[in-house]
């Protein structure tokens, strides 16, 4: 099936298969910064955003996406350039598999909680796994970032 | 200076931004994709193989059974060689021995018709009657490996026949005599289970020949020239005519030293001349990859009624399913880093058995023993404190050991073969146990507090130690190059795999030749571009690659010089990091650099050094926490957790802290929540991030982690290791922690709700 999607701004036509999923279509077209950990929506790895909200693009059907504007690490460069910077200065991304869709939901996060506190920053971020960094240096570093901005 | 500063991760921007650095993510566009077909049972001989189907559909370019591959045995483990693992896999066996196991590949141009094309293979099993529990595989009337060409590189007790992997014994003194004079003898045994490593990567593996026509592997691995080597040997290739990349890694934790897919894409383009990858689901990581070993340990300690250690005894029963990759050594670690932290006793037994099941293969993982062993030795001494009515710090204070002591078995236990004799140099557990007692506010919620009547909390302690890296056999390389405008290229063996090893490379480098970090390009592990390294494991990179980088800078900062009383043909001429100076005369070496390549005296200044460890110091921790348990339901809640850790210098403070966070958090998900669960045919269970309990952020609560000031004599600027010592207290810790808090002694991991909650109530 033919589907239209916007993805970081710039329309994309092409034809998918009925069960192919955003993650397969996205990394097909280039987008690299969204992995593929679990096929189960239980990573969080390959954590994008669809129309304003935070999914899982491992199990959403790119047919279904047809129409929808979609936002992955790659279209919004500078912002997690900034979340980086606190994320780096905590050295709390080791491997950094699990780094771009950590960004992709901490920058979720932020847009859709107004003052949160550590608490709903666990709940909002508990889908994101990380099997290397034991989760504290990320959350000093999320502190940190949410207390600056 | 650039040691002991937290700078932040040389790579982590660019990963934190997604930008293309993983073997997926660097797989050529046309790669084949590459699947493996599993076996459905736990033991079988395979019949009849009909691939008539698959191999005709156009889309489909290779099929590979047994039949058509060579019949080599070799070892996966991915060590040094000769390997102390014994040679009893092949690239694809008639026989299968777990679920799971591969029994064909096939590459195509689609996931969809590699799917389809696996769907159309028919294979015909002979069932075999399986070994499933690992007590009663020793002697079994089913023998695992039976005359499959199984051999071993040299002794290492094993015993296919017997379905033993490996054994070992030793003993200092005489055990049964001195446990005769004890007043006090604790017998405990405890067990632990088959963990996952559960790296976020799957693995992954992409081969392509180039346009000089050598195989070049681009791999998730932790060991890349130990993957040129045991790929080239068992598929009769010169090394010569392999490349193999080591990329970004997203993570390891030991479950990446082995081979995985490697020999699979690597006969798939060598068949089709087309590139291939193969990408494990996350199910084949689960099932087809490895776990840790599960042990059954056996400890006995005696002690004199005023407290001092006499004996300590350990007999292991460990389960190292299919295969026997690390059989030996993860066995024997087990001891040689456990029974050293009481030094001065009369006697140590220590012996073991591997047996083979069929279940998934157990491997290398983060601990590496030390982390069954420390479960039950550091859960004795408590026990035996009990016994004594002493306090179990007392006990632990007046028998641990101390700088400047040694322990006999430092030089009987090595891995897989004797040890190294070694005086300890830097030891600082006492100041680690009086920070960690503080921190916990011990005194004053030792053993136990009643929060309400339901609730009660418990304090528990435990101490470690670790290795950093193998003596004599652990090798690490670098090789330095000056640049013009006065910055160098750093090309090191040692293989990041997400630790920021790439990072603490680059500021021992700074620091020696005195310039910052940013003038220092890393990159390592390309067997066609770095020197050798035999690759991330055994606590290794931080004291025996950063010694290779330290020789590598000093001998640069000499090559400095050298130029420099050519150039300004003086005898007196030094080098500040900055400048090249001769009295007066300054010449920045961004200048000197840049002259030394067009215009003066051209040369290239490059130098290489290499390290072998002469020792292996021991970083040593003592973890404690304090946890509350509900009766009612059994559960048991982290409320504090605090490590006091001595790894010698911190060469990146952040960087050492987030390894021990990290692997605490690890340990913690072993002692409560982790285990590969199996059905009674075998099957693997909890095969998913969905039903594998792997913590998340919801279960840190707190972590306290935190360093004492220590300086090893012997490692690069004073450092020890610090990657795998985070990992070994929990077990131990938590379980001390429930006794203090409940009277009863957890014995078996994990220690989930239901088990505590059938303690309490003897069901």
């Amino acid at each position: 099936m033919e589907v239209n999607l916007k993805i970081n701004g710039t329309h994309y036509k092409f034809a998918a298969e009925f069960d192919e999923v955003l993650v397969d279509s996205l990394r097909k077209l280039g987008f690299k910064s969204v992995k593929r950990g679990c096929d189960l929506t239980s990573c969080g790895v390959c954590s994008i955003i669809v129309d304003d909200k935070l999914v899982p693009s491992c199990s959403y059907l790119t047919v279904r996406a047809n129409d929808k504007s979609i936002v992955t690490v790659e279209g919004i460069q500078e912002e997690a350039r900034e979340i980086a910077s606190f994320i780096n200065a905590e050295g709390a991304e080791q491997c950094g598999f699990c780094s771009p869709g950590n960004v992709m939901a901490i920058y979720s996060m932020k847009r859709e909680l107004s003052n949160p506190t550590m608490d709903d920053v666990r709940h909002y971020l508990a889908g994101n796994m990380c099997r290397c960094s034991g989760f504290e240096g990320q959350h000093r570093a999320i502190s940190k970032y949410l207390e600056v901005k | 200076m650039s040691v002991n500063k937290a700078i932040p991760k040389v790579d982590g921007t660019g990963l934190v931004l997604g930008k293309p650095a993983f073997t997926d993510d660097l797989a050529p566009r046309d790669s084949l994709i590459v699947k493996v077909v599993r076996s459905p049972h736990a033991h079988a001989e395979i019949v009849d193989i009909d691939t008539c189907v698959a191999e005709h559909l156009p889309e489909i370019k290779c099929v590979l059974t047994y039949k058509n591959v060579v019949d080599q045995n070799f070892s996966r483990a991915g060590q040094g060689f000769p390997e102390p693992s014994p040679y009893d896999s092949k690239i694809l066996d008639k026989t299968i021995r777990y679920i799971g196991d591969a029994v064909a590949v096939v590459a195509g141009t689609s996931e969809k018709i590699v799917d389809f094309a696996i769907s159309k293979i028919k294979i015909e099993y002979k069932l075999l009657e399986p070994v499933l529990d690992f007590e009663t595989a020793l002697d079994n009337e089913t023998v695992i490996h039976d005359k499959d060409g199984t051999s071993s590189m040299f002794e290492i007790g094993h015993k296919p026949e017997r379905n033993l992997a490996a054994s070992y014994e030793m003993e200092i003194g005489s055990v049964k005599n001195s446990l005769k004079e004890c007043d006090v003898v604790y017998e405990g045994r405890y067990y632990t289970q088959a963990q996952a490593h559960a790296m976020t990567e799957p693995h992954s593996s992409v081969a392509y020949f180039d346009f000089q026509d050598r195989l070049t592997i681009i791999s998730s691995t932790q060991t890349p020239f130990h993957v040129r080597r045991i790929l080239g040997r068992t598929l009769k290739l010169p090394l010569s005519k392999i490349r193999v990349i080591k990329p970004r890694i997203g993570g390891g934790f030991g479950g990446k030293q082995a081979i995985h897919g490697e020999f699979y894409v690597a006969l798939v383009a060598m068949r089709t001349k087309h590139p291939a990858k193969l990408i494990y689901t996350r199910q084949e990581v689960f099932d087809s990859s490895y776990t840790r070993h599960q042990m059954r340990v056996d400890v006995k300690i005696g002690a004199m009624n005023d407290g001092t250690l006499k004996v300590l005894d350990m007999d292991i029963l460990s389960n190292t399913g299919a295969y026997g990759e690390h059989a030996l050594t993860v066995l024997m670690v087990a001891g040689s880093k456990t029974l050293p932290l009481y030094n001065k006793v009369d006697a140590v037994g220590f012996r073991g058995d591997v047996v083979y099941t069929n279940v998934t293969p157990a491997g290398a993982y983060r601990g590496y023993g030390a982390v069954q062993g420390n479960f039950a030795l550091e859960s004795g001494i408590d026990e035996i404190a009990k016994m004594l009515d002493m306090d179990p710090i007392e006990i632990r204070k007046m028998n641990m050991i101390k700088e400047g002591e040694t322990s006999k078995i430092f030089e009987i236990m090595g891995e897989g073969q004797e040890g190294t004799k070694m005086t300890v140099e830097s030891c600082k557990l006492n100041e680690c146990l009086e920070v960690c007692l503080k921190k916990l506010n011990w005194n004053e919620k030792y053993p136990s507090v009643q929060v309400d009547e339901h609730k009660v909390r418990g304090v528990g302690l435990a101490i470690a130690m670790q290795g950093s890296g193998i003596p004599y056999i652990d090798m690490g390389s670098s090789i330095l190059k000056l640049n013009d405008d006065g910055f160098f290229n750093l090309l090191v063996g040692a293989t990041d795999i997400g630790t920021g090893s790439d990072t603490i490379l680059a500021q021992i480098c700074a620091e020696t030749l005195n310039v910052s970090t940013d003038k220092i390009i890393v990159y390592s592990s390309d067997t066609d571009l770095t020197p050798f390294d035999t690759g991330a494991y055994a606590s290794s990179t931080t004291y025996v690659s950063g010694h290779s980088v330290r020789i590598a800078a000093e001998k640069m900062v000499e090559e400095i010089k050298r130029a420099g009383r050519i150039y300004f043909d003086s005898e007196n001429v030094d080098f500040d990091g900055e400048n090249v100076i001769c009295g007066e005369d300054v010449i920045s070496l961004s200048s000197f650099s840049t002259k030394l390549f067009y215009s003066e005296n051209q040369e290239q200044l490059a130098t290489v050094g290499s390290y072998v460890g002469k020792k292996s110091p021991p970083p040593y921790m003592v973890g404690g926490a304090e946890v509350e348990i509900d009766k009612r339901t059994g559960r048991v809640e982290i409320i504090n957790f605090v490590a006091v850790v001595d790894c010698g210098t911190t060469i990146n403070p952040n960087l050492a802290r987030i390894q021990v966070e990290g692997a605490l958090l690890q340990g913690i998900g072993m002692t409560l929540y982790e285990e590969v669960n199996r059905t009674e045919l075998g099957r693997n269970i909890n095969n998913s991030f969905l039903k594998y309990n792997v913590p998340t952020r919801m279960e840190v609560k707190h972590m306290d982690v935190s360093f004492v000031d220590s300086y090893e004599p012997s490692g690069p600027y004073g450092a020890k290791s610090v990657g795998e010592i985070g990992i070994d207290t929990p077990p131990a810790v938590i379980s001390n922690a429930i006794k203090n808090a409940l009277g009863i002694r957890m014995e078996t991991l994990p220690i989930r709700p239901e088990d505590v909650w059938k303690a309490i109530y003897k069901k």
